[in-house]
């Protein structure tokens, strides 16, 4: 069975920059799959090499097993949700949807039940006759996806369709527009620098830097065992401490700090822990873990996650997250808490 | 009063003075002396505006000057369109501006010695013509100038200009995404222009329409160079009453006829387009 794209060492040159370099990935049909980056690292680059706006300068690019190479982009079995949406304003709600339906040869009735059925699964009933200036940013989000989904496209492409919205309503897309992929079934390929959207929404999540992907996981990988260091830094709230040297079984960090991390077998630069990886307080014996005392240097009240900033003498500043726990609610600035964190949850890395 | 409208009536007056000596006036003037009769007596009398219904040759040759800016329109926007989206969205911001340089020269060097620049080229001695008996490829002159498609090349010319930049500032707030989304949704190039780009682009079609049909059909220097013995302007019949026939009273009524009979066909051609005139400045 083919996969519904495959990727083959694309790289792109502009002039002497490079905006994607050897980029590999398969993706299975149905699959929703996150391109997640800084601005700038070659995102919608990629994606319009796929579309067939840009050519790639090397590698080459198959859809269904077939290449796409030389294939115009109204030919492609995909379609685009641009960044600006590109919605037409001459156009009304409905006549935007069937734009592309026109261009197919099927019948007219065939063609308004089609359109009409898929701004009813976007929730745009009775909008047909609107214009595209009267709609909201979330409605016209809507129909920018219902013209593109009407088409059947093999796969989606979408670039930070959310990032012209405010943050309560991309929230709210953000679970609609899962749930519609999972209803539709169609392959989406999604672009984002919002690395909320890329782990809540995907099925896969592709982290690129500087037009390579260092990363293609699951997001509970990509989480919990990020593969490099850009990726341990880019993905979550982390805490990141500069290595000076390894001396036998611990780490040693620029400011002093000496951390235990058995089994490395080369010399990091960079070792990352997670701010939910301490654990405050631990009661009983906890094995396996580098434990240390602290004083609290500030709290950080935010509801649900509130966090401890603590600053051992002389040494890295760290973020602790504190879990949701009568325990630890009354602690405060100038307080002494002992810290432990496992061995598996520090991350060393060579950059 | 405060100062603030004392510098507004400092500036208003003159420009409010200019407007009425210099048009407002002469106009008034124009359009009583439109109502009077040839022999110089007192009376008012609608005789000048008969004559253009009465005799054919003022009617017809109306309706041949307007069919004929109606068609050097069109022609206008076929020629302009495709350079204003050249222009726009094709080549990079930099080029275009010196392209844009270059299409104004004709403008400040004025319309008559444009329209002599072209006698040169087309003339029976011109460029083309010698160039071409040089090569060896014809014996006796083409007959280039003196007819129909000499003054049309003159018409376009002087007026093309003034369609490609109202199309041009339209064309600039287009949004290339929006072209490639259409394309992305499998609509041809020909589709693409057709649904997207001119209707974006109208509010400067029209805009530019109505100068060039305005621009053409009150033109005098294009037809009278560069238009042969057949091909006789409205604006010909005008001059003649004015200083051949010395019947100011005649000119002027014609005068007003194609300054109202010109805003009737704009404002008919623009019902018919289903366009609004207050969308056009847009
Ligand atoms: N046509 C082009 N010519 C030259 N350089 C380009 C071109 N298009 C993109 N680039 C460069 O390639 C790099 C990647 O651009 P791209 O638009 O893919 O970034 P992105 O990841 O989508 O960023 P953002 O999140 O800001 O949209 C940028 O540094 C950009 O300047
Ligand atoms: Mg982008």
């Amino acid at each position: 069975m083919d996969h519904i794209l495959e990727l083959r060492g694309i790289s792109k040159y502009f002039g002497d920059f490079v905006a994607s370099k050897d980029v590999n990935m398969l993706v299975e049909e149905g699959e929703f799959i996150s391109v997640l980056g800084p601005s700038g690292c070659g995102k919608t680059t990629l994606l319009r090499m796929i579309a067939g706006f840009m050519e790639e300068s090397e590698g080459d690019i198959l859809i269904k097993g077939k290449s796409m190479k030389g294939v115009s982009p109204e030919k492609r079995p995909v379609n685009i949700v641009f960044q600006s949406l590109a919605l037409f304003p001459m156009m009304n709600v409905y006549e935007n949807v069937v734009f592309g339906l026109k261009r197919k040869k099927i019948g007219k009735e065939e063609a308004r039940e089609l359109a009409l059925d898929m701004l009813h699964r976007v929730g745009l009933d009775g909008f047909e006759k609107k214009k595209i200036s009267e709609l909201s940013g979330g409605q016209k989000q809507r129909v920018a996806i219902a013209r593109s989904l009407v088409m059947k496209p093999s796969i989606l492409l979408l670039d930070e369709p959310l990032s012209a919205l405010d943050r309560k309503l991309r929230e709210h897309m953000k679970v609609e527009l899962k749930e519609l992929q999972k209803e539709i079934g169609t392959t989406f390929i999604y672009i984002t620098h919002d690395q909320s959207e890329a782990l809540v929404m995907s099925d896969r999540v592709a982290v690129m830097n500087k037009g390579l992907i260092e990363q293609l996981d699951t997001p509970h990988n990509l989480y919990n065992h990020p593969k490099t260091a850009f990726v341990a830094g880019f993905v979550g709230d982390n805490n990141r401490f500069e290595v000076a040297s390894r001396e036998g079984e611990k780490v040693v960090t620029k400011r002093g700090w000496k951390v235990t991390k058995p089994d490395l077998d080369f010399d990091p630069t960079v070792m990352y822990i997670r701010p939910e990886a301490f654990i405050v307080n631990p009661e009983g014996e906890v094995a396996d873990s580098e434990i240390f005392e602290a004083e609290i240097n500030t709290v950080l009240f935010d509801g649900a996650n509130t966090k401890i900033l603590v600053k051992p003498e002389g040494r890295d500043e760290i973020l602790i997250a504190l879990p949701q726990n009568a325990r630890f609610q009354a602690l405060k600035e100038g307080d002494t808490v002992r810290v432990a964190v496992a061995y598996d949850n520090i991350k060393c890395y060579k950059e | 009063m405060d100062g603030n409208k004392k510098a507004f009536y400092f500036l208003f007056i003159p420009v409010a003075l200019w407007l009425f000596i210099l048009i407002i006036l002469p106009h008034i003037d124009l359009f009583l002396s439109s109502f009077k009769p040839n022999s110089g007596e007192d009376v008012y009398t609608l005789e000048n505006y008969s004559a253009f219904f009465a005799d054919p040759i003022y009617w017809r040759t109306f309706i041949n000057t307007a069919s004929y800016a109606i068609g050097v329109t069109l022609l206008a926007f076929v020629v302009s369109f495709p350079i204003a989206f050249y222009l726009v969205k094709v080549i990079s911001p930099k080029v275009s501006g010196f392209l844009m340089l270059l299409l104004l020269i004709p403008l400040w060097i004025g319309e008559l010695v444009t329209i002599y620049g072209w006698v040169i080229l087309l003339g029976e001695q011109g460029v083309i013509n010698e160039s071409l008996k040089f090569l060896g490829l014809i014996d006796h002159s083409l007959p280039l100038i003196y007819n129909n498609l000499s003054m049309t090349i003159g018409l376009l010319y002087m007026s093309m200009l003034f369609m490609i930049i109202p199309i041009m500032t339209t064309m600039e707030s287009l949004d290339d995404a929006m072209i490639e989304a259409a394309s992305d949704l499998g609509a041809s190039k020909w589709t693409v222009f057709r649904r997207i780009v001119i209707p974006h682009a109208m509010p400067g079609i029209i805009n530019g329409s109505i100068i060039v049909f305005m621009l053409v059909i009150g033109d005098y220097v294009a037809p009278n160079i560069l238009g042969g013995k057949s091909s006789l302007w409205f604006t010909e019949q005008i001059y003649n009453q004015f200083l051949s026939t010395f019947n100011w009273n005649q000119g002027a009524a014609f005068g007003f006829l194609l300054l109202i009979i010109s805003s009737a066909t704009i404002w008919m051609a623009l019902r018919l387009s289903g366009q609004k005139l207050d969308k056009v400045g847009d």
